[in-house]
């Protein structure tokens, strides 16, 4: 069966700096795999390499998305084919309301299925159903795109926006990190609602806690670019342990 | 002097003071009005059109882009009547008063003039004029500023326009609107001048729409001047959509009185050559404006907003916020001064000029200028210019949205300031559509 998501001897830098250096992952459909590592190991750098944001090139290797190389597709082509990347710091965008985004965004994707387009009472009950689960109000609903948000409510309407647009591939890049213990649960359940046998995650995280919540099937360790352990969830508690010093001294 | 001025005098300074002689009594006016023209018409000569050097107009030189004097405009013919009308759409749903100048005559026929509202007064420039209304007489030009070209010229070729008079305390609901049409058959000038005249504690809602039909070349010289009364309030929008054959010249001349509140929108999408002048006097104490505009522009489009606010009683608020969208290689300019007389105590005054940048060929340039004589005032300026944001399209596309779509949204969103505050809410949506217009026309020129 093909893989969901197949990297291949990825190597990425960014202003001439090499960033990822020949970096190996399979993701099957169904499956969620934790990536586990120091700051700086080149995390974030993988999510947007995936997601296709410019500025990073690939000097080697291949980015398969259900066999098909996306390496050469923009970020709204990957999108639309079920690539979503919760970012690690959502952005704010004063001047767009939120609505309008979340509306374009479904609409965009829905046209490249060939779906008629969602009117906007539509997509506001749309939205209102998914948002309501994650704690979201309608008067952040009204609000600019993230603009105003605390951290904690920045991820909750990144988890809105996957549970919305129901994504093939979920990238989650330190989706815990400025969440309290309460938030954490809320944004986990979202996740945990989204698994199914048809969706492949990737969860990057820096602390195990994360993953007490949203159970990984496989752990890999990466650093300086590249996965250099993998194993079960109990992987994680072993790292929660002993810290990634010994994968520093390995990658240096 | 003479003889330097006149070796000197480029062929549209020749055509002019040529038209200028040939006028005799072509125009509307009695006596008085033609000694206000030749008064406005002997300071343009002394100067002639402004260039490089001129400060005011560093960065639109007349002298080298206004290369000819076109010909007054014709009054309009039938056929152009009713092409003109079938054409205007701007604003067409609003249930607006329509006041339809085309071609730079007033249309009665064409236009809303019956069924004034109770303190309402219409009438039309030329009629003014020929009659020798006293109460234009008496106003008009006293909001001139000093040693403009545009309105010298406007003065002293002023063929028609509207007369507004708004009776104290009357409320008029309904917007009136301006429609300036240019059939655009032959290359033609027109000098348009209004006055409206807003008593104190009365309300009025002002919309001014200017397209063109044709492609001929086109210089329009507009003239507004706006007397808002104590405790009145103007609400005014302009939206300018003129062919790329059009250079306009237009001068907005306000005074304000005590505790009046003016608001101002503009939006220019169209012309080859735009000038917008806004020479504002706060004169009594408490006044308020909120003057913002965006100039979008692709091509080799050339738009200058200079604005000029003169403060000149204690107590008066201002904030200006003006935005350039700028693609090509369009060109454009912001120039704002603040002034504030030594009597202007606690004057609080706020400009903001921004451009956004979506070719390396489009060049934005801003003078932002305070002059201050009195102590106790809080006054700020700022510019910004750059391109759009990277990461913020990034996280847009990143959500299926297109780069093209993607790049509207941020480009509306950078406008979007400058319409927040438009309180008709018909109009805003207007306004807003016609951004999106202007977005959906370039397609992905800027990709
Ligand atoms: N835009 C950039 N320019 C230069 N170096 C960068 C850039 N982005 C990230 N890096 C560097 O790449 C390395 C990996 O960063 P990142 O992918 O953010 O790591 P992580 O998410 O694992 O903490 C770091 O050394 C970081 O400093
Ligand atoms: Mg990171």
């Amino acid at each position: 069966m093909t893989p969901l998501l197949e990297v291949k001897n990825l190597h990425a830098e960014i202003d001439g700096k090499k960033i990822l250096n020949g970096l190996d992952l399979v993701v099957n459909k169904g499956e969620v795999h934790a990536i586990m590592g120091p700051n700086g190991a080149g995390k974030s750098t993988l999510s947007y390499v995936l997601a296709g944001r410019d500025g990073y090139e690939v000097t080697e290797g291949d980015v398969l998305l259900n066999g098909e190389s996306m390496l050469e597709m923009e970020p709204s082509e990957r999108a639309c084919k079920g690539v979503f990347l919760a970012f690690q710091y959502p952005m704010e965008i004063p001047g767009v309301a939120t609505m309008t985004f979340l509306r374009a965004a479904l609409n965009a994707q829905r046209k490249t299925r060939g779906e008629p387009e969602l009117s906007s009472p539509d997509a506001i009950r749309k939205v209102k159903d998914v948002a309501g689960q994650l704690g979201i109000n309608m008067d952040m609903l009204k609000r600019p795109v993230n603009v105003g948000f605390s951290g904690g409510e920045k991820k909750r309407a990144e988890t809105m926006q996957m549970a919305l647009l129901e994504p093939k591939l979920c990238l989650l890049d330190e989706t815990d990190s400025g969440l309290d213990i309460d938030a954490l649960k809320v944004v986990s359940e979202g996740v945990n609602r989204l698994r199914s046998p048809e969706r492949g995650f990737v969860v990057i995280t820096h602390y195990q806690r994360l993953l007490d919540h949203i159970v990984p099937d496989i752990v890999h360790v990466m650093s300086a670019g590249k996965i250099v352990r993998t194993g079960g969830k109990e992987l994680a508690h072993e790292l929660e342990a002993s810290g990634y010093a010994q994968y520093q001294q390995e990658a240096a | 002097m003479g003889e330097n001025v006149t070796a000197n005098r480029t062929p549209a300074e020749i055509g002019l003071a040529e038209a200028f002689a040939q006028l005799d009594g072509k125009l509307p006016g009695n006596s008085d009005v033609k000694a206000k023209r030749e008064e406005a018409f002997a300071r343009f000569g002394s100067v002639g059109l402004p260039h490089r050097r001129v400060e005011a107009w560093h960065y639109t030189d007349l002298k080298s882009l206004q290369r000819e004097a076109l010909p007054l405009a014709a009054p309009p013919s039938a056929e152009a009547k009713t092409a003109a009308w079938n054409a205007q759409t701007l604003f067409a749903g609003l249930g607006a008063r329509r006041l339809v100048i085309i071609d730079g005559t007033v249309v009665p026929a064409l236009s809303d003039m019956d069924g004034l509202e109770p303190g309402l007064t219409v009438s039309t420039m030329a009629a003014a004029l020929s009659e020798g209304d006293p109460f234009v007489a008496s106003h008009l030009g006293t909001g001139r500023p000093v040693d403009d070209p545009a309105v010298e010229l406007n003065t002293a070729f002023m063929g028609d326009g509207v007369v507004i008079r708004v009776a104290e305390g009357a409320v008029i609901e309904r917007p009136i609107h301006l429609v300036f049409v240019a059939t655009g058959d032959v290359p033609a000038s027109t000098f348009v001048r209004s006055l409206v005249v807003v008593g104190n504690g009365a309300k009025l809602t002002l919309a001014e729409s200017h397209q063109a039909l044709g492609a001929a070349a086109y210089q329009p010289n507009i003239g507004l001047e706006l007397v808002v009364g104590d405790d009145a309030q103007v609400d005014y929008v302009k939206c300018l959509r003129e062919s790329t054959a059009s250079q306009h010249l237009a001068s907005f001349m306000t005074a304000l009185g005590a505790r009046a509140v003016f608001n101002h929108f503009s939006l220019t999408t169209g012309g080859a050559v735009v000038r917008n002048q806004l020479f504002l006097k706060l004169n009594g104490e408490g006044a308020c404006v909120d003057i913002r505009g965006a100039n979008l522009l692709r091509g080799n489009q050339h738009a200058d907003t200079t604005l000029v606010a003169d403060h000149l009683a204690p107590g008066c608020q201002a904030r200006e916020v003006f935005k350039s969208v700028l693609a090509d290689e369009s060109r454009g300019i912001f120039q704002g001064k603040i002034s504030v007389a030594p009597d202007a105590q606690k004057t609080d005054a706020k400009m903001m000029a921004q451009a956004l940048l979506l070719s390396e060929t489009a060049e934005f340039d801003s003078k932002p200028e305070l002059e201050i004589f009195a102590d106790d005032v809080q006054c700020g300026h700022g510019t910004t210019a750059g391109a759009l944001d990277e990461d913020l399209r990034f996280y847009l596309m990143a959500r299926g949205i297109p780069a093209d779509e993607a790049e509207s949204l941020l480009i509306q969103a950078f406008v979007g300031e400058t319409l927040e505050n438009i309180a008709h809410e018909s109009l805003k949506s207007v306004l807003m559509s016609a951004v999106a217009d202007w977005l959906q026309a370039g397609g992905a020129s800027h990709a």
